[in-house]
């Protein structure tokens, strides 16, 4: 599937030359030909065709919502681009996948929201600690992108803001 | 009670802008139902049969006499004149509108209010003890702590899609009040022997379905440690807990299918990152919450006698009067339970009324139980008679309080899309049936809980007559537990045998209730004899001989109000 032209980054709109690989019917992670020019390959892809793949500058991984920041631990600082798939948007384990990833594993990189992204859910997803959302194509990215300032404060701490509010400003009475 | 400063007033502002653009975009049809709902159900608005519901939150349960004006005015301008409160210490409005929506958040705003994330699969409104900071047996107040989960829990940006909802309620005193055991989080303050406060800490309780008592994973969390050790209780479940099905996604299916042992290993890893980080609670945002909850301007009283020349007022005062930890003051339940209308429910006018009331005896605070009724926490003694005759003239003074008829109970089929059976017909029914006041306190404390359907929001489970909703081949049935107990200690009750129509109920509830009376001990309590004599006599007088049905409850006053009242098909129903 080719990823969309236009993707939000860093919130702007820019435009996007990475694909997205996803297994089709019969693919499998060993054998799947992984294209050239830069590519977001799946976790299990990375782990089964490491050998070849980690020689390539143009690669990236992503994560299915099941899968584990764990088995990427070592390998996250080769990486500029890993994304995180959002199957359902209601399917929020990606939230805490992005904040392993950011708090746990230490990626700096970009990462990346790809699946059923949508305006609404861009806020959370920027404090778990994405910086880049591939919004679902049927939609406005433009008015998408609004949503990223729907608070200009927030309670708790994230991937955003290391400390709660209680510690970041005087609180009144 | 704790109020808002400029950072809580601008997140709720941008909470209510952020929200009306939704709505606006949804109108268009920029955005689809299915896309829509998450937002609608985090902003507390459901799709009924009639109409949009909206589930204001109530923080523990805790409500200004001008918050209470508000809810009149809500009721008044966008409802049709009446509120009703829930097993969660809320509100809800059953007749709205969804264009209406974003103007009642805003409204409700100006009083310091919201219906953020009172439904969804999210961090619920957090339940605490009604009586928190005027009860005998409270040990630490937990309503500070309570606020500070809230403000962390609101719009966390990890946890706004979980694989199912999560609710946490906190208790400070020696009997358990919030029903702990039976949420996904309970915590009860404690202090350990240096005199520390901290929390014993259960997870996995809950009703519904699979009912489970919670188990406890940590007996000991210092208060600090309170929000760090919540989140990764949170972050395991989100990672782990169950999305393939709707029935089995709560935290209870997931403790219990890996075991408390791995669970906490599990917490307490992810813990180890973040304990003794940024998040820990500093003692100043203690104190700054704390400060709020500060007991009011109690006078220095004695206790008075009450006039005893009145059997009516000394009905009351047995049942609806509540000790209170000052010395001349009292706590007094006003009575939402009245034959004829859904518990929990009320008008404007008397939202109106109970909150004069409490300008005028307690302080101008006032409480929201987990049983559906309304506590003025902080009475002068020598203010109850005036009060009594008050809360008469407005309806409020049933002496029913932890009676037969303070029954729990959830919408039901009359206005619930996911009911079976009715609930609040139901209700009707039974406080017909037990109209006799005399025979009511006979009979004594007795919690009858009815859910019309399995999502049990009338906690039927931890009734000590419990009735449920069922559905046989499209047709209403219902089915009874006994022995539940929803507190100190937290008990789920059993099935006695095969279900019953409608209108056979009264009929079974009076079964069992004679065999409470002739099997009681002096003193003894229904759950009482239930607990020495064991379920098989209750099972064997009620199925002895056949069930007959109640006439009347074939007749076409009942079948109207199964129909209910005309009303709007609501905007975008999926189901007309």
């Amino acid at each position: 599937m080719a990823s969309p032209k236009q993707i939000i980054k860093n919130s702007a709109v820019v435009n996007d030359d990475w694909s997205v690989l996803r297994l089709q019917e019969g693919d499998t992670a060993e054998t799947v030909i992984v294209p050239i020019g830069k590519t977001l390959v799946p976790l299990k892809v990375w782990l089964a065709q490491k050998t070849v793949l980690m020689h390539r500058a143009d690669i990236g991984v992503w994560f299915a919502s099941d899968e584990r920041v764990e088995d990427l631990q070592d390998d996250v600082a080769k990486f500029s681009v890993i994304a995180v798939d959002f199957p359902k948007f209601g399917d929020g384990r990606g939230y805490t996948i992005a904040y392993r990833l950011r708090n746990r594993a230490g990626y700096r990189g970009e990462l990346r929201a790809i699946g059923d992204v949508l305006r609404d859910q861009l806020f959370y997803m920027q404090r778990a600690g994405f910086d880049a959302f591939a919004v679902r194509a049927d939609k406005d990215i433009h008015e998408a992108l609004k949503s990223l300032k729907d608070f200009s404060i927030t309670y708790q701490a994230s991937t955003d803001e290391a400390q709660p509010l209680f510690r970041r400003v005087q609180r009144g009475a | 009670m704790y109020r808002y400063d400029q950072f809580d007033h601008q997140i709720t502002a941008e909470r209510v802008a952020q929200f009306r653009d939704q709505v606006r975009r949804r109108l268009l049809g920029e955005l689809a139902e299915d896309e829509f709902r998450i937002l609608r159900l985090q902003n507390g608005l459901y799709m009924q049969i009639h109409a949009y519901m909206m589930r204001i939150a109530v923080p523990y349960g805790m409500v200004s006499s001008d918050q209470m004006r508000m809810f009149a005015h809500i009721a008044r301008k966008y409802d049709r004149g009446y509120g009703h409160f829930t097993t969660r210490q809320n509100i809800q409005f059953n007749w709205l509108k969804l264009q209406d929506a974003p103007d009642i958040l805003a409204d409700l705003a100006t009083v310091e209010m919201h219906a953020n994330q009172t439904s969804g699969n999210c961090i619920r409104n957090i339940t605490s003890d009604e009586f928190a900071g005027v009860a005998r047996d409270e040990i630490i107040d937990p309503r500070p702590y309570a606020e500070i989960l809230r403000q962390w829990s609101t719009f966390h940006p990890e946890f706004g899609f979980l694989p199912r909802k999560f609710k946490f309620s906190i208790t400070g005193a020696t009997t358990d009040r919030a029903a702990i055991a039976v949420n996904d989080v309970g915590l009860q303050a404690v202090r350990n022997e240096q005199g520390e406060v901290g929390f014993r800490v259960l997870v996995g309780g809950g009703l519904g379905r699979t009912p489970f008592i919670g188990t406890e994973i940590a007996s000991f969390i210092p208060w600090q440690h309170i929000l760090t050790y919540s989140e990764s209780i949170v972050r395991v479940f989100n990672e782990y807990g169950r999305r393939d099905n709707l029935y089995k996604a709560r935290i209870k299916i997931l403790v219990n299918a890996i075991g408390i042992d791995e669970f906490r290993r599990q917490v307490e890893e992810d813990w180890k990152f973040t304990k003794d980080g940024p998040c820990t609670v500093t003692q100043a945002e203690l104190d700054r919450v704390a400060a709020c909850f500060t007991a009011p301007a109690y006078e220095k009283l004695a206790d008075v006698a009450l006039p005893s020349d009145n059997k009516a007022f000394s009905n009351w005062v047995a049942r609806n009067v509540k000790p209170h930890k000052v010395a001349g003051y009292a706590s007094v339940v006003l009575s939402l339970k009245n034959a004829g209308i859904a518990p929990g429910d009320a008008t404007e006018a008397q939202m109106d009324a109970v909150a004069d009331l409490a300008d005028k005896y307690s302080f101008g605070e006032l409480r929201i139980t987990h049983v559906q009724n309304l506590v003025l926490a902080d009475v002068k003694q020598a203010d109850l008679f005036a009060l009594w005759e008050a809360a008469k003239a407005s309806g409020l003074a049933t002496p029913n309080i932890g009676l037969l008829t303070d029954i729990i109970c959830c919408p039901g089929g009359d206005y619930c899309t996911l009911a079976n059976a009715r609930s609040i017909t139901l209700a009707k029914a039974i406080d017909e049936r037990f109209d006799d006041l005399d025979y009511l306190h006979d009979i004594g404390e007795i919690d009858l809980n009815i859910s019309g359907c399995i999502n049990a929001c009338g906690h039927h489970h931890v009734g000590h007559i419990g009735i449920l909703g069922v559905d046989k081949s499209g047709e209403e049935w219902y089915q009874i537990t006994i022995g539940g107990n929803k507190g100190s200690p937290a008990n789920i009750g059993k099935v006695i045998g095969r279900s019953f129509s409608f209108a056979q109920i009264p009929e079974v509830i009076s079964r069992l209730l004679q065999v409470y009376v002739a099997k009681r001990d002096e003193g003894e309590r229904f759950i009482d004899t239930l607990r020495r004599v064991g379920p098989d006599p209750f099972k064997e007088f009620v199925y002895a001989t056949p069930v007959p049905e109640e006439a009347k409850l074939q007749m076409p006053d009942y079948e109207l109000m199964a129909q209910g009242t005309p009303y709007d098909t609501p905007l975008y129903s999926p189901r007309f």
